[in-house]
């Protein structure tokens, strides 16, 4: 079942033009892979599918709904979430108070509980640090710790915009072992990144973009082994 | 002991600043933006407490409900009539002058609907007061009354931002209006519920403001309102303590610097404060430096 549609995508910045007419899918149960170089559109592309930027042109359908003009505070309510790129969390709130504001859209507060206890088993570090300030942990824990939140909203599809962006080898292996575990368990992950080699090799399928366009398409396995990729992405 | 008695009726006035400073304060750490029309919510606050005793005989319990829920709706529709269409722009300097312009629209609409000449305002506050030390220290009913309901206020405050989730929401979009909304917090619902609550407390500011200084003219809020934004500047402009500690600092310099040197350099002086901190330490006494993201 497909859980994501884009159709025709548009992204104006004022006169310039960021996406020209992109059109990729994910389907319920995937990670599906957006990779690119800087300033391709991979952040434009996740902004304007959680409603924080305006698409000028096409349409975004999640679950048989066109979500294009519904705003983006009204997404995680109905099962998205997403992670942002430098990971955005509430710098002078708690570590707990960061969390439960992840599960702000939620009306079920006894399952909420049960969500926060399901975050603390998935990163016991958060629970260790529940009562700290989120701006004075590390870069991995930060990255954690926005996972964590996105996750209390019981989200059926995550997008998550360069969890590896900063962090040290060991913190990158770790929380791309976190997102297949997390996919495991049935979330369907949209992945933007820009260690490609990271990316596709958790993915089952990856889109390549490149100054607005997708250029390449595939599965995660055929990609790796395209020369072109090799060559621009992987550093082979 | 008449110093004690100048210093109490500095925390009285200073606890008028203080109110009005908290909605500055929120106003701008989670609209960013400086609402010069804040003070003229003071002054309309007052003219609608006129109008409910002295005109149509209300209560004045009844006259002070009225003049918040009048407020209150005004703050809301000043935001979302002239304030919200404003925030994608891309000078900060717009909003800011159309604030001025709210400022002096709603100083001539009370101009041109009660004229110029000013209204007595009868107290609210019927208390005589207590004195203490055998008469020797006389503190006034309303200066206990005003004290109190700042206090009442800054607690408030603080339990509604730190133990609702409409106060955590506030918080969320002061730190970060983007991640804010991905949590599905609505932007624009949680800046209007601010200014709901700056607008009331405006009202209260407005009550106890003349029950100290019984006259009314469409120009009482300017004044208060800018030694207000002072008092939160001083405090560290965004934080809700630093708004009170400013304001009380403030009222007590002010009283003392009218009593002990000049009535006519009082208002030099409040001023001249705000030069200093701006000198000395720019983010205010409990203001926080912001990193700039490089």
């Amino acid at each position: 079942m497909r859980i994501l549609e884009i159709k025709n995508l548009s992204v104006h910045y004022g006169v310039i033009q960021a996406l020209k007419e992109i059109s990729f899918h994910v389907e319920e149960g995937e990670i599906v892979a957006l990779i690119g170089a800087n300033g391709a559109g991979k952040t434009t592309t996740l902004q304007t599918i959680s409603g924080l930027l305006p698409a000028t042109g096409g349409e975004v359908i999640f679950h048989d709904t066109d979500i294009t003009r519904i705003p983006g505070h009204r997404l995680a309510g109905m099962g998205m979430a997403h992670v942002p790129e430098g990971r955005r969390v509430f710098p002078d709130m708690t570590v707990l108070q960061n969390l439960r504001l992840g599960a702000f859209s939620r009306k079920d507060k006894a399952e909420a509980e049960s969500s926060l206890k399901e975050v603390y088993r998935r990163f016991p570090r958060l629970e260790e640090r529940a009562m700290q300030i989120a701006g004075t942990l590390s870069g991995g824990e930060q990255q954690m710790l926005a996972m964590g939140r996105a996750l209390m909203s019981r989200p059926r599809l995550i997008l998550m915009d360069e969890p590896s962006m900063g962090l040290s080898p060991i913190f990158v292996n770790e929380i791309f072992d976190i997102i297949g575990r997390l996919n495991e368990d049935g979330v369907t992950v949209l992945l933007v990144e820009q260690n490609a080699k990271k990316a596709l090799s958790i993915a089952n399928r990856a889109y390549v973009l490149e100054t607005g366009s997708i250029v390449l398409e595939g599965g995660a396995k055929e990609l790796m082994d395209n020369e072109q990729i090799k060559k621009a992405y992987l550093g082979e | 002991m008449s110093f004690l008695n100048y210093l109490i009726n500095g925390l009285s006035l200073g606890s008028v600043y203080a109110i009005i400073a908290l909605g500055y304060t929120m106003v701008y750490g989670i609209a960013k933006m400086l609402n010069f029309a804040h003070g003229d919510i003071i002054m309309i606050g007052s003219y609608i407490v006129y109008t409910c005793m002295s005109m149509a005989g209300l209560h004045p319990a009844v006259s002070v409900l009225c003049a918040v829920a009048g407020c209150l709706l005004l703050g809301v529709v000043t935001e979302r009539v002239a304030y919200r269409p404003l925030r994608g722009a891309s000078s900060s300097l717009a909003v800011l002058i159309t604030a001025i312009g709210v400022s002096y629209l709603l100083q001539n609409i009370a101009l041109l609907t009660f004229g110029a000449e000013p209204k007595a305002f009868t107290t609210l506050i019927g208390w005589k007061g207590i004195s203490l030390f055998d008469g020797a220290l006389m503190i006034r009913g309303t200066t206990i009354v005003t004290i109190g309901a700042s206090l009442l206020i800054l607690v408030g405050l603080e339990l509604f931002i730190n133990y609702t989730k409409n106060g955590q929401a506030m918080l969320a979009v002061a730190q970060d209006k983007g991640a804010a909304t991905l949590m599905g917090i609505d932007v624009n619902k949680t800046i209007a519920l601010t200014f709901a609550i700056g607008s009331s407390l405006a009202a209260v500011a407005g009550v106890l403001l003349c029950s100290a200084y019984p006259t009314i003219t469409p120009y009482i809020g300017a004044m208060p309102g800018i030694k207000a934004f002072v008092a939160a500047v001083f405090g560290g402009i965004g934080s809700i303590p630093g708004a009170m500690i400013g304001g009380l600092v403030l009222g007590i310099v002010e009283i003392l610097s009218r009593t002990y040197i000049s009535s006519q350099l009082a208002d030099a002086i409040v001023f001249g404060i705000l030069i200093v901190v701006l000198l000395v330490k720019p983010t205010g006494l409990l203001g926080k430096r912001v990193m700039e993201k490089v």
